[in-house]
């Protein structure tokens, strides 16, 4: 799944908004904080996981979970790729109104 | 003074955002918007030919244009829904090489009054899932093809340093 599809669910988004709250939660505080019973919340847990939103270490008995923020930076360059793309295209816009007020001011005349 | 295009998109939302300032008032930018002669000059990608199929510019009327380069032709199409001169065009907007069809996009471009003979862009795009837009953004359809990482990294580059500059 990709990070967009894995962001769009609101349990999923609650749970990196704690992560990134408290720098690490496991996944027993996380079942904690959530009415859905545990086996709902870890399959989100492994959506984050897969989407690589979420990274676990395994201590001793325990699952701590963190945010993993390059999935978001990797959608941040998308946008600002598709921006400079729109860019070029609006640059070559600019040309032509330039253009086009030329003719316009000569036509005046 | 530079004309930045900003781009918005939140995360899991259907809807992108692009705004745009020009140095020519609003008359003059909808009609490079609704002139097909104009219009054809602007949108395509530089490296491929832009062909204007259809072009029927008014309520009800519709439009298809297409890319080509090296043999490989792209189309572009959709329903006009509103031409509210000179300030506002509504419309579908479809690209032939999805793998399927259906994924139609709602697109309004609104044309607004600047002082001093400038003008603003604020165009909105929905679409039918998260999926699709931001399929779009990382495919850089928009704009119809990428012309390379490579420029644009340089591209984004002058970008970031005007940007920092200001």
């Amino acid at each position: 799944m990709d990070t967009f599809t894995a962001l769009a669910e609101p349990t999923r988004r609650s749970i990196l908004e704690m992560l990134a709250a408290s720098g690490n939660l496991s996944a027993t505080d996380i079942y904690k904080r959530f009415k859905t019973t545990p086996p709902a919340i870890s399959q989100h847990l492994k959506v984050l996981r897969e989407a690589k939103l979420v990274r676990v270490e395994r201590r001793a008995q325990k699952r701590i979970y963190y945010v993993n923020p390059e999935p978001m930076q990797e959608l941040e360059k998308w946008i600002k790729q598709f921006a400079a793309n729109m860019e070029e295209r609006y640059q070559a816009l600019d040309a032509v109104l330039e253009a086009e007020k030329a003719r316009l001011s000569k036509s005046k005349d | 003074m530079a004309n930045k295009t900003v781009v918005t998109a939140e995360p899991s939302k259907q809807e992108l955002f692009i705004t745009r300032e020009f140095d020519a008032p609003r008359e003059l930018l909808f009609k490079a918007h609704t002139d097909p002669d104009l219009y054809i000059k602007w949108v395509g990608p530089k490296d491929m030919t832009m062909t204007i199929e259809k072009w029927e510019c008014y309520e009800g009327g519709s439009y298809k244009f297409t890319h080509e380069r090296g043999g490989h032709k792209y189309a572009f199409f959709g329903v006009n829904h509103e031409i509210a001169a000179p300030e506002r065009i509504i419309g579908t907007f479809e690209f032939d090489g999805l793998p399927e069809r259906g994924h139609v996009i709602l697109g309004t471009t609104k044309f607004e009054d600047l002082p001093g003979g400038r003008s603003r862009i604020v165009h909105q795009s929905v679409f039918q899932s998260v999926a699709d837009r931001d399929g779009m953004i990382q495919s850089g359809m928009e704009s119809g093809v990428n012309d390379g990482y490579e420029k644009l990294d340089e591209l984004l580059a002058e970008k970031l340093a005007a940007g920092k500059g200001a």
